[in-house]
């Protein structure tokens, strides 16, 4: 007996009813939660949102194509300025958006170019150049108020009758539900799977008639066009922006959230992005917990040689990655796989 | 004319001299076998056609078209495919997705047609679809169905030496360039690989050219054999001349008692 397939299955969004039911559940969750929680919960969460965001775009890259940036925070730098300009200069809320990203995006299949000769190390230099410069030369230009920064204005959300922080709360939370939800279809797509022949074997991605240089080029624009609108939205998420906000810390960090949540997957850009904003809220904490704490800040004293609460913070991030990478190598989603199938269908 | 010619290629690594001035000719619908003790350069012809190399000397024609110095993929969309010595499949993803990925230069979607594939009367949802059902004739057609979901790594050796060849099949290529299909096959699936190999000739019309050491299967499939020693051409014709031939037999220094 042959079972007919319709194929279609192969290429939904949601594989099952539960699937489905769950994310809908969730996503009702997101739009009901700012009539019960404390504004500083929902700003939490945007800045869960950002990240997200950025997971997402650096993970198509990185997990799916298999490239590498320690730059990213520079992409981010320029979604975040232009943005801010646009809007300074009375472009309104989508265009510049979408003009910002753009501009990122332009910006990342330039920085594409030398992916197509170099690899691995090369790579994560000339990226890591990339981000550090964005810094300097962002820090260098008046239009964007050199080293002090600059000032981006507030959205004009009155008419929805909302506060401020429950309009600005919907604009993130809307725009990465559509971003990961287009990330989903990207990744199933032929599209997609070329950025994954590329990761796995360029040789035979090359002869089955992928133009390797192409998808490469592209998979950096898509990874900073997200970056890109992370970078809008943080600038109005933060209100005023300066060259230091996008360190090459952070780049490190956005990294650091995908392999914690696991490379290649959506999931795990999600749930890594959303468990990296909390230990970085949280982790310095840490500090206060009786005999532990102390026991860490002496360590940290002693052989990390840098005082202060920030260095902790890496310390542990360190840590914990290490044992992602010993214990899970596929990451939060590796955990959230095996929670899925333990329960499977429930509740239908 | 023929449907493809190599003409007087030369190819050197350093000091190594790889390939030189070899030609041949194909016709349309042969299978053609290249033989040679390792490191006599067959898989250097093969990186030669499918662009990863671009040879030092001489031409490659393809249907009338020079194609010699074309990138890879543009070879492949030429209509050439191939396989690997040492399988080449992306390795994380599932048997099927390797497939699909054979139909890549089919495919045209557009990243705008493609955010709108949730909808199943979508323009890039029938293309997806129509691409699904015709890897399922490939899995139909290499009895595939067992392993469709699962990732190649964790496939058998025999399987994926099968899948790549589905692989290479889903491009519906016009020359078809196989390097060692029988390479580490038990003798079952080595006389399963043999009658696929003639399958894809008789029932797809695809031009073939094998590489192997394995003389049962030479002798089996190819219309024509070609000899190769130190990048050089030493016999050509057919199959049982070029085995019997004095330098051929020299040059594997009585690798081969089985070609009486
Ligand atoms: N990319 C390469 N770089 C250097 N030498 C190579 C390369 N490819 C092939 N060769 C050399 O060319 C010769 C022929 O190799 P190859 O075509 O793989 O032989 P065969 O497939 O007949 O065993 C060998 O001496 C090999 O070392
Ligand atoms: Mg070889």
């Amino acid at each position: 007996m042959k079972l007919k397939r319709g194929y279609f299955e192969d290429i939904r969004i949601f594989r099952n009813r539960a699937s489905r039911f769950w994310t809908f559940l969730f996503i009702l969750v997101l739009a009901l939660l700012p009539f019960f929680i404390k504004a500083y919960y929902l700003s939490v969460i945007n800045l869960m949102a950002l990240n997200v965001i950025v997971a997402l775009g650096l993970n198509v890259l990185v997990g799916n194509t298999g490239q590498i940036s320690l730059g990213h925070a520079g992409f981010v730098a320029i979604g975040a300025y232009s943005g801010a300009l646009l809007m300074q200069l009375g472009l309104p809320f989508v265009p510049a958006l979408l003009l910002a990203a753009l501009l990122t995006a332009l910006i990342g299949a330039f920085l594409g170019i030398p992916s197509l000769r170099l690899e691995g190390p090369y790579l994560s230099i000339v990226t890591l150049g990339f981000g550090l410069a964005v810094m300097v030369i962002i820090g260098r230009m008046d239009v964007f108020g050199g080293r002090t920064g600059m000032s981006v204005p507030k959205l004009k959300l009155g008419w929805t009758g909302l506060p401020y922080d429950t309009a600005l709360y919907y604009v993130f939370t809307i725009t990465t539900v559509v971003l990961v939800i287009i990330t989903i279809i990207l990744l199933k797509s032929r599209i997609g799977r070329a950025f994954q022949a590329i990761r796995d074997s360029d040789i035979a991605a090359s002869v089955i008639g992928i133009n390797v240089s192409h998808y490469k080029t592209f998979s950096f624009a898509i990874s900073a066009f997200y970056a890109g609108i992370a970078g809008c939205l943080w600038g109005l998420y933060l209100q005023f922006v300066t060259p230091g906000t996008f360190s090459f810390m952070m780049s490190i960090i956005f990294l650091a959230t995908i392999v914690l949540g696991g490379l290649g997957s959506v999931t795990g850009s999600v749930l890594g992005a959303i468990v990296m904003t909390y230990l970085g809220l949280q982790l310095e904490n840490i500090v206060g917990v009786p005999v532990l704490g102390d026991v860490i800040v002496a360590f940290s004293d002693s052989l990390m040689n840098t005082s202060g609460i920030a260095n902790i913070k890496w310390v542990l991030t360190g840590l914990i990655l290490i044992g992602v990478i010993l214990f899970e190598p596929m990451g939060l989603n590796g955990l959230w796989l095996r929670v899925k199938r333990y329960w499977r269908l429930w509740p239908f | 004319m023929s449907l493809f010619s190599l003409n007087h290629i030369s190819k050197s690594f350093g000091g190594v001299q790889a390939l030189s001035d070899l030609s041949f000719e194909l016709e349309e619908g042969e299978i053609f076998s290249v033989i040679g003790p390792n490191g006599a350069g067959k898989s250097t012809i093969f990186n030669c056609i499918s662009g990863l190399y671009t040879p030092d000397e001489g031409s490659i024609q393809l249907a009338e078209k020079e194609i010699t110095g074309w990138a890879p993929h543009r070879i492949a969309r030429a209509g050439i495919a191939r396989t690997f010595q040492n399988l080449e499949l992306f390795r994380y993803l599932t048997a099927v997705d390797n497939l699909l990925l054979g139909r890549h230069i089919h495919m045209q979607a557009s990243l705008l047609r493609i955010l709108a594939m949730p909808f199943r009367r979508s323009r890039a949802a029938r293309e997806e679809i129509a691409h699904r059902h015709k890897v399922e004739e490939i899995i139909e057609f290499l009895e595939l169905e067992a392993y469709r979901d699962r990732p190649v790594f964790a496939l058998p050796y025999g399987i994926q030496k099968l899948l790549e060849l589905g692989r290479a099949l889903a491009l519906e290529p016009k020359i078809l360039l196989l390097d060692e299909p029988a390479a580490g096959l038990n003798n079952e699936e080595r006389q399963d690989m043999i009658f696929w190999i003639k399958d894809i000739r008789d029932q797809l019309g695809v031009t073939v050219i094998v590489i192997e050491h394995n003389m049962e299967l030479v002798k089996d499939i190819s219309d024509r054999v070609l000899a190769l020693n130190f990048g050089r051409m030493i016999a050509t014709g057919q199959v049982l001349e070029v085995l019997e031939h004095e330098e051929v037999r020299k040059a594997y220094l009585g690798e081969i008692p089985e070609t009486t």
